[in-house]
């Protein structure tokens, strides 16, 4: 079922310094993941599930420990290869969309190529192609206010896949949809996972996580539970 | 260690900032201004107003000094003008009022000045007398100024009609004349005046030729205007008539009697102007300090006036100098004011934006990326502000020589200047707000509301 490694974690801590309190949000994670997994990452608020999705991100560097996508290290880069990792290696799809309100869908399909420094034409063409997947090939020239939540999503979950990513990273892809477009979401979640795409999703509802391969649970910062279903 | 993605490292190559990327990024900026439309224009108010003021005022103040110079100009800068003044002392004085006051420049001064310094060629002698001028009905109050054949030369009167009176004319004591434009207009608003004749006092003069008016001194620019303060009466520009100084001196001879309520007043002048040239004009200045010199040797009290042309052109130039320091100085802090306010908005902008930015980071942005995207905002900003400034401050002189008559002169380079400044402020005033988005966390901006 597995196929090769994506994702390793050894000891991974991070630790915040609020003022003079020390907030430790992960204390020694090690978790390993592989091509084709579909992960929910569960656990209570606060108990760290936010970080590590940042961590994997590459949002944010930890502060002790190794993380290596791709059999690489990345713990030693630099931002701008920091950057150069989430525009190339990395999907993300965000709770609350997050597309760019001046940009039209296809445009917001493009962005991580765009700073890639591809060609336009290039550009608009994957980007169509994927608007077609998600089922959006009649809006690709609306603004994102012009469109529903679940159809904001939808383009959301095209502009991380338009990169070609090693994985996909989730927070809370429906929490911010009604059940019926949030079981779409999850729908095109399948069908990209039964393709291979790799996904990692932060939830906290058990009906989602019932439906993934992988649920790991998180409490203070310490994996309490991995089970696979 | 097991799995390593292949083709994981090749992605290492940073993208580099093409031609297109800031292409796009230019257009996805004015996308972005244009859907605050109102906001932007507020913002770039200043710079609009700052680039107008600038090339507006720089082209009144041109206008007004190439006029002033221009003037100047016109009373040859080659000359040195001398003036008999009645001294002020003697005017108050009542016990002297009985007898003829005698003051002014003498046929001595001229010949001392002639003898004395060489680099003068041509002296010309000149008398001014006011008086009726009639022709037949109609009359008008005339300086009539007796003078030399190339008086008219000297002083760059062109000759509109007929010709300047000859040598021979003065040598023969004729009687003629010469008019100038607003006498020949108020004598004869209907025909040629010339061929006709014109009667000053019991005698008849032939009119041989019209000229154009005389440029004043008193009109010659601000910076002499305290010198000719106390001779407004002679320096004022009214009608005049030339005849030929010989006749001038026969028919008036030298005294002048001014009957006034009673009692009654003389003067004697030998001379009311003189004008000296000097052929090489870098010795000018030295000249007219000779000439002060030679006429202070011998002299109670002061009863001439010296009017150095290039003196008043030099000082209108230093002026102009100071007045574009100054306007200089306005324009760098109204465009300071204006770059300001733009980064005040951009600041605004970024705080607002912060969303945004924490999306783009995450989509692989790089900080570089950031600084470019709001960069360009700014100077997009600020080009469009210095080109409307441009547009609206080259048409403000227009309508300002259209509705108030006024010389203005748009100088080519102050557009550009303007314009670019304004492009210079975009940048400097733009990089704050882009650094300190780009140096934004991207975990915070994206949990940003």
């Amino acid at each position: 079922m597995a196929g090769p490694s994506v994702i390793e974690l050894q000891q991974l801590t991070k630790t915040y310094s609020m003022g003079a309190v020390e907030v430790r949000a992960l204390r020694g994670v090690d978790l390993q993941f592989s091509q084709g997994e579909y992960v929910s990452v569960m656990g209570p608020s606060g108990c760290g599930k936010s970080t590590l999705l940042n961590l994997l991100g590459c949002l944010d560097r930890p502060t002790s420990g190794t993380y290596r996508l791709g059999g690489y290290d990345l713990s030693q880069l630099d931002d701008d290869a920091l950057s150069g990792i989430r525009g190339t290696r990395l999907g993300f799809v965000f709770q609350s969309y997050n597309l760019i309100p001046q940009l039209t869908v296809i445009e917001n399909i493009g962005i991580p190529l765009y700073y890639q420094g591809r060609g336009e034409a290039e550009m608009l063409e994957i980007a169509e192609r994927l608007a077609e997947r998600v089922g959006l090939k009649d809006r690709i020239n609306h603004r994102p206010f012009e469109l529903s939540g679940g159809q904001q999503q939808r383009v959301a979950i095209a502009r991380a896949l338009v990169n070609d990513p090693l994985v996909i990273l989730a927070d809370e892809p429906t929490g911010n949809l009604d059940s019926a477009s949030g079981s779409e979401i999850l729908e095109i979640f399948d069908d990209l996972n039964r393709q291979g795409k790799t996904f990692i999703m932060v939830t906290h509802d058990e009906h989602i996580s019932s439906r993934t391969m992988r649920i790991i649970r998180l409490r203070d910062g310490q994996v309490v539970s991995d089970v696979w279903n | 260690m097991s799995g390593t993605n292949p083709d994981f490292h090749a992605y290492v190559e940073p993208p580099r900032m093409t031609y297109s990327y800031l292409q796009r990024t230019v257009r996805l900026g004015f996308r972005s201004l244009w859907m605050h439309r109102l906001r932007s224009l507020l913002t770039v108010l200043g710079i609009v107003f700052g680039v107008c003021s600038v090339i507006a005022m720089l082209a009144v103040g041109e206008g007004a000094s190439h006029e002033a110079q221009e003037q100047i100009r016109r009373l040859g800068s080659n000359n040195i003008i001398l003036r008999s003044v009645k001294p002020v002392e003697q005017q108050t004085t009542t016990a002297q009022r009985a007898r003829a006051v005698e003051y002014g420049i003498t046929y001595g001064d001229l010949s001392r000045i002639r003898a004395t310094i060489p680099g003068v060629t041509i002296v010309v002698p000149g008398r001014i007398i006011r008086q009726w001028v009639w022709n037949i009905s109609r009359r008008v109050d005339c300086e009539i100024l007796g003078t030399v054949p190339w008086y008219a030369e000297m002083r760059k009167l062109g000759v509109i009609q007929g010709r300047f009176f000859t040598l021979e004319e003065m040598d023969a004591i004729a009687n003629v004349c010469v008019l100038g434009e607003s006498t020949a207009a108020e004598l004869f608003p209907m025909d040629n005046p010339v061929g006709h004749t014109v009667r000053v006092g019991g005698s008849y003069y032939a009119v041989v030729g019209v000229v154009q008016a005389e440029a004043s001194t008193a009109t010659a620019g601000p910076a002499d205007s305290a010198e000719t303060a106390g001779t407004s009466e002679s320096a004022t520009t009214s009608h005049r008539i030339y005849i030929p100084l010989t006749a001038a001196k026969n028919r008036f001879g030298e005294t002048l009697v001014k009957r006034s309520s009673g009692s009654f007043e003389a003067e004697r002048v030998e001379l009311h102007e003189a004008i000296v040239r000097v052929h090489r004009q870098e010795e000018v200045l030295d000249i007219a300090a000779i000439i002060k010199q030679i006429l202070q040797r011998d002299r109670k009290q002061m009863d001439y006036e010296l009017v150095v042309p290039l003196e008043l052109l030099r000082q209108a130039e230093r002026t102009k100098q100071i007045f574009n320091v100054v306007l200089g100085s306005i324009a760098a802090i109204s465009l300071l004011v204006g770059g300001i306010g733009i980064m005040n908005i951009m600041l605004a902008t970024v705080t607002e934006r912060t969303r945004e930015i924490g999306i783009r980071r995450a989509l692989g942005a790089r900080r570089q990326d950031i600084v470019v995207q709001f960069l360009i905002e700014t100077v997009i900003l600020s080009c469009t502000g210095g080109l409307l400034g441009v547009l609206l401050g080259v048409s403000i002189p227009f309508a300002i020589s259209h509705f108030a008559a006024m010389v203005t002169i748009i100088t080519p380079w102050s557009p550009f200047i303007a314009f670019s400044i304004s492009a210079i402020i975009g940048v400097l005033f733009g990089i704050y707000p882009a650094v300190r988005a780009a140096n934004m966390d991207p975990v915070e901006a994206l949990r940003h509301e």
